[in-house]
């Protein structure tokens, strides 16, 4: 019973890679004139290239054999035609093959990096960044290449070993064969090499980043290092890498030197073989000299197109792995997705409809809601009811790692109740689009997200239409405006990769005015735990207050104010709500909430000198 | 290393030399096995040369050639056994195949032996390097220049350089034959080659910035995918994904334009090379065919000629690229000489260390009117505990970092047992010093591996023990692999506490007279903080420890405190006397010892 689930489910495995395959069609047929007429050209250069031999040859029968220069004119005009007919086949025939590569990667790409737009945030949470972000560079890359360029290379190398034939078994076919019977050798020996070169480079690959890792290790620990006197440790470990790395690539530079040296010895055997056999017909008359000589050419020149054309063939097999992960990611659902109804009246993620949009005042009502994240076994609440009046004051507060973010993501929809229901201004959530839900919260993570570009581009984030007196209102409101004044361009002043070129704290407040900015009904903040100069610490204490004060808001509090000042409070511990009620409540029923108040108080008071 | 501190510095061509120290032989069997080679391959058309107009033409052989048909049993008798000069050219081939295997392998394996060579020493080199230069230098930068800069000198050196000879020589050899057949013949293929190498010199210099370019701009398009996936929650969050679509696909549309151009005239310049060659070839074989008509040319030799101007061409459509890649080369050769020309620490060889530490009048800045510390005097009596406190930014750490010689002294002196700290090699301070750093790094591997590194053949005894030590082995133990869990980047991440835990773990291990905790139970909650102290105590009695710290729990016990402000010495003394003076610590002691307000109202507490 177990076998036949499991042949089932390897027959279901098999049909998604076949499918995995036939998604790149759609990204292919946009393009299909360009991809013929690339496949077209490719074919008639190849066929241009493999007749040129002839030139030679009727000049050696002609015009040397029988010591005439008649019809060299022609002869002469035919032959630069042809040459520059090669030269314009071939341009087009490159030039389409790039645009196809160049158009279908950016289409690729597009489509990936906007379906991505429409996943919710739980496929962040179980994905890592650095493979979603390989899907969407790398992948999408080695497919458009191997599909341009390979196909490219694998047409002309084909169409050259295929007329090199047919020209030979037309001019002699008894001779022709002297050189068609290594080719299924020189292909037989380049798949075993192929496929053994491919696992070779694959582990040099593995040991290549394992020496950039120790790179690494050796320049981010030089401190450590140097603390414990252990340089010689390291430098035996990381020795001990790169000796495996020149073993490894060693190795394949044997494989591959004695792969091309086979390749290069059969076309050796060929030109042998055809000189032995085609010279004796010469001396007997039966092909003339001209004739030899193309011989000669085609079986030095045939064998590499024959290992050519294996490479790009393995190429384009590989290409599967690249095009299921691709497609595996464009047939990732959403989660959180509206419903048809929904989107009809509400619009899309890239089609809001706005004019349709509801104001929304910021009651949020928890009814029977049971959650279990969609990785996790254990359910988080269970039949959870609480009722967040317009303007009331959330603060979360736990040790690190106990879950608190639960509720936050439940609110801003990054993820959908298991049971129960969440409402916004008495209605179900799911009545209305994520965007619009979206679109009225204001939302401040623990650690600050600035995008790369101008303050003013990370500001408008908050209101794409915001005007000059907006942004500085929003700006001074929470004291971000001395910011402002210490950068060489204010507002057109460039952040760098991830706003690194401003200090936490900074980039804490360019954050609070960006969600000030979207005059958002709730406010969802993750308060920082790392220590801030005092100063900073004040600014960040007074933004937060502005930015609570009237609004309906969640926080994930960490600040002792922050805490003190919130309607309710609610205590998480292992992921569960333990205990909830106001500060004075709490800490009088001396629980969990009075522990954590004190160890929180002392914390703060360290970290405060 | 053995370079260190001898002040000579190393000219471009002077590190190429060092780094090829044990791969010159190997390079040198690949390039004789080229020229064997290359000799070969320029023998073969002489025989078919000799074969079309002797053998199956009827001219007379003259020269070497007639010695070796006289070999063969004569020319006439050639004429009926072809076979035996096919089987002369198979012979060449199989002597050329073993060169030819010879010549790949030898170049890779020389060339993976002169990266090991330039890895390990740039490695070895950096881990020495004194930690000032460290703090100057970027780190994405430095590896960088280690793996992308060091892998185009090795490919300037394999790919380049050593076939440069072979090039040169293929060059040199088929245009004297060419020269010795044909004079006007060999002088019309010459004539193409100046133009071939220009035009592609030309073509590759300009092309270069052109890449440069597309790469830096593929490096935006992958920021902006890369902070688009890190920063999902903002974007969701303020429901800007139509936004992000949009500066993507600008981006993203620039990009490909910005490649499909510049392809265009990459397969401009590719298609029109093509041609320009095969004009040659095609200039070649007209004229040789008028030549040949005169008489001035025979037909085999035509075919020779051919043959070698088609080895001609090959080298010197790659030399323009070489040329133009020389430069690249260049370049990379000056970043990484910056590094190997930084002078290294003096170790000097490690010895006991003993008796007081004593901090005389000490200053350090970094930038002269930056004082970091001023005047800074104390005394550490052997196996006694000092506590440091301050704030951020006081200079605590920098006393630290100049006891181990992390940093050099800038004013006074720092002695221990009455010798300069600046007389006592670095590796004796480092020995005998177990410095625990606020943030130490654990190294990818086994939390087993990280905490036995520093110590001599640490056993597993000794390693559960120091865990224990720095109250972490419960924590070890509750991972599914207990001291076997692989940590780094590939492993599990541990909390910020575990982590400097770990840390001290591995400083314990190595059992040192000196011990400094640098901050680094701050991440620790103040019970498990005090535990870890109590055990020191009883195990590490005679050791004389330094702990600096925020928390005045941590500090509180220590034989002597001293309590830093603006990078000076505030006050010093035992706690009960500095609570007594009503200075600063006394200021700390009641913020940090006391209860909130309304905590004192709840539990009575009076006020």
């Amino acid at each position: 019973m177990a076998d036949k689930i499991k042949a089932k489910a390897g027959k279901k495995a098999n049909k998604a890679r076949f499918f995995g395959l036939s998604k790149l069609w759609p990204f292919l047929t946009v393009y299909k004139k360009m991809f013929l007429s690339m496949i077209v050209c490719v074919i008639l250069v190849g066929i241009f290239n493999t007749i040129m031999p002839l030139f030679q040859r009727y000049a050696f029968d002609h015009f040397i054999a029988e010591e005439t220069l008649g019809g060299i004119v022609p002869f002469v005009l035919l032959y630069v035609l042809c040459l520059l007919l090669t030269m314009v086949l071939d341009f087009i025939a490159s030039y389409n093959c790039c645009k196809l590569e160049m158009y279908v990667l950016r289409d690729m790409r597009r489509a990936a990096f906007n379906h991505l737009q429409t996943l919710s945030v739980s496929y962040f949470n179980t994905n890592s960044v650095g493979k979603i972000h390989a899907r969407v560079m790398s992948d999408t890359s080695n497919i458009s290449s191997i599909i341009s360029w390979d196909v490219y290379q694998g047409g002309w190398n084909l169409t050259y070993i295929l007329s090199a034939v047919v020209i030979m078994l037309v001019l002699n076919p008894l001779l022709a064969l002297c050189v068609i019977v290594i080719i299924p050798l020189v292909a037989v020996v380049s798949c075993y090499f192929q496929r053994k070169l491919t696992v070779l480079n694959r582990r040099v690959r593995e040991i290549n980043s394992e020496i950039t890792g120790g790179f690494n290790e050796g320049i981010t620990g030089v401190e450590t290092a140097k603390t414990l006197a252990v340089e010689d440790k390291l430098d035996r470990s990381f020795f001990d890498s790169t000796d495996r790395m020149r073993r490894q690539a060693t190795r394949l530079g044997h494989h591959r030197s004695l792969f091309y040296t086979i390749i290069a010895f059969a076309s050796s055997v060929a030109l042998a073989l055809v000189l032995w056999y085609g010279g004796v017909l010469t001396m007997d008359a039966v092909i003339e000299l001209g004739t030899l000589t193309v011989f000669m050419t085609y079986a030095q020149g045939i064998m590499s197109p024959v290992q050519w054309s294996v490479d790009a063939i393995a190429d384009m097999i590989t290409v599967k792995v690249n095009a299921e992960r691709l497609s595996t990611l464009l047939e990732t659902k959403s989660d959180v997705s509206d419903t048809p109804e929904v989107v009809e009246k509400y619009g899309d993620t890239f089609h809001p409809k706005r004019e349709n949009w509801e104001p929304l005042y910021g009651d949020v009502e928890f009814r029977d809601v049971t959650f279990k994240y969609p990785d996790g076994e254990e359910y988080v609440l269970e039949h959870f009811n609480l009722k967040v009046p317009q303007g009331t004051n959330v603060a979360i507060v736990g040790e690190t790692g106990a879950g608190k973010s639960t509720l936050v993501n439940l609110v801003c929809r990054f993820f959908e109740p298991t049971e129960g229901r969440v409402l916004i201004d008495g209605r179900d959530a799911r009545e209305r689009s994520v965007q619009w839900l979206h679109s009225h919260i204001g939302y401040v993570l623990q650690t600050p997200h600035l995008f790369s570009g101008t303050v003013r581009e990370n500001l408008l984030y908050g209101k794409e239409d915001a005007t000059q007196e907006e942004l500085d209102a929003a700006v001074k409101s929470v004291n971000a405006d001395r910011i402002i004044a210490r950068l060489e361009n204010g507002y057109d002043s460039r952040v760098g990769e991830g706003g690194n070129t401003l200090s936490t704290g900074e980039k804490q407040l360019l954050s609070f005015a960006r969600a000030i900015l979207a005059d958002p009904a709730i406010f969802v903040l993750d308060e920082a735990t790392s220590s801030i100069d005092t100063l900073t610490e004040r600014l960040i204490q007074d933004a937060i207050e502005k930015l609570m004060k009237g609004r309906t808001s969640f926080i994930i509090a960490h600040r002792l104010s922050t805490i003190r000042s919130a309607d309710i409070i609610l205590v998480v511990e292992n992921g569960k709500i333990v205990e909830r009620g106001k500060h004075d409540e709490l800490l009088h029923a001396r629980g969990r909430y009075y522990n954590l108040y004190i160890k929180q108080f002392r914390e703060e008071k360290v970290k405060s000198i | 290393m053995k370079k260190a501190n001898t002040g000579q510095k190393f000219t471009g061509a002077g590190m190429l030399g060092y780094f090829l120290r044990g791969s010159r032989a190997l390079f040198l069997i690949s390039i004789l096995s080229g020229l064997v080679v290359t000799f070969l391959n320029v023998v073969i058309p002489q025989i078919i040369s000799f074969t079309v107009d002797s053998v199956i033409g009827d001219e007379p052989s003259g020269g070497i050639f007639a010695f070796f048909a006289d070999l063969f049993g004569g020319t006439e008798h050639l004429k009926s056994a072809v076979w035996m000069i096919a089987l002369v050219i198979v012979g060449i081939a199989v002597v050329m195949a073993v060169f030819q295997y010879c010549v790949t392998y030898f170049n890779t394996r020389a060339n993976q032996t002169l990266m090991r060579g330039m890895r390990n020493k740039l490695f070895a080199h950096i881990q020495r390097l004194p930690l000032g230069w460290h703090v100057t230098h970027q780190t994405g930068d430095i590896i960088q220049r280690c793996t992308t800069d060091a892998d185009v000198i090795s490919n300037f050196i394999a790919n380049q350089l050593v076939p440069l000879f072979r090039l040169i020589i293929m060059v040199v050899l088929s245009l004297t034959l060419m020269f010795v057949m044909n004079v006007w013949l060999a002088l019309i293929a010459a004539a193409f080659i100046p133009v071939l190498i220009g035009y592609s010199l030309v073509f590759y210099t300009k092309a270069r910035k052109s890449f440069k370019k597309c790469d830096e701009e593929e490096g935006v398009l992958s920021t902006y995918a890369q902070e688009n996936l890190t920063g999902v929650r903002v974007v969701r969050a303020f429901g800007r994904e139509r936004y992000e679509r949009d500066k993507f696909e600008k981006q993203n549309v620039y990009y490909t334009g910005l490649w499909v151009r510049i392809e265009k005239f990459l397969a401009l310049y590719w298609t029109s090379n093509d041609f320009v060659a095969a004009l040659q070839c095609m200039l070649l074989i007209v004229v040789g065919t008028v030549f040949c008509l005169q008489g001035s040319i025979s037909p085999g030799d035509l075919v020779a000629f051919i043959s070698y101007n088609t080895m001609l061409m090959g080298p010197v459509r790659q030399l323009g690229r070489i040329i133009s890649n020389m430069s690249r080369a260049g370049v990379s050769i000056a970043r990484i000489g910056e590094i190997m020309n930084a002078d290294e620490e003096e170790y000097g060889v490690a010895g006991t260390l003993s008796g007081d530490i004593e901090f005389k009048n000490v200053s350090f800045w970094y930038e002269e009117d930056k004082p970091v510390l001023r005047g800074v005097s104390f005394k550490i009596p052997e196996g006694s505990t000092l506590g440091v406190i301050g704030g951020t930014g006081s200079g605590k750490s920098s006393l630290m970092y100049l006891l181990d010689r992390l940093y050099p002294v800038s004013g006074g002196e720092i002695t221990i047992g009455g010798v300069n700290i600046n007389d006592i090699p670095p590796a004796t301070l480092r020995a005998n010093i177990g410095f625990v750093l606020q943030e130490g790094y654990l190294y990818s591997g086994t939390i087993a591996e990280n905490i036995a590194m520093a110590g001599e053949n640490t056993d597993d005894g000794a390693i559960v023990h120091a865990a224990e030590a720095a109250c972490v082995d419960e924590n070890i133990r509750s991972f599914a692999s207990g001291y076997q869990t692989v940590v780094g980047e590939r492993g599990v991440t541990l909390s910020g506490g575990q982590k400097q835990r770990v840390s001290i773990a591995r400083t314990l291990v190595r059992k040192t007279p000196v011990l400094i905790f640098d901050d680094s139970l701050s991440a620790v909650d103040s019970d498990t903080d005090a535990a870890i102290r109590a055990r020191l105590a009883r195990e590490f009695g005679n050791a004389t420890v330094i702990l600096i710290s925020h928390r005045i729990t941590t500090v509180m016990h220590a034989d002597n405190i001293v309590v830093m402000e603006n990078g000076e010495v505030a006050e010093q003394g035992t706690s009960a006397e500095l609570i007594e003076k009503g200075g600063i610590y006394r200021r700390i002691y009641d913020m940090q010892m006391s209860l909130p307000d309304d905590l004192k109202e709840e539990v009575g507490y009076g006020g």
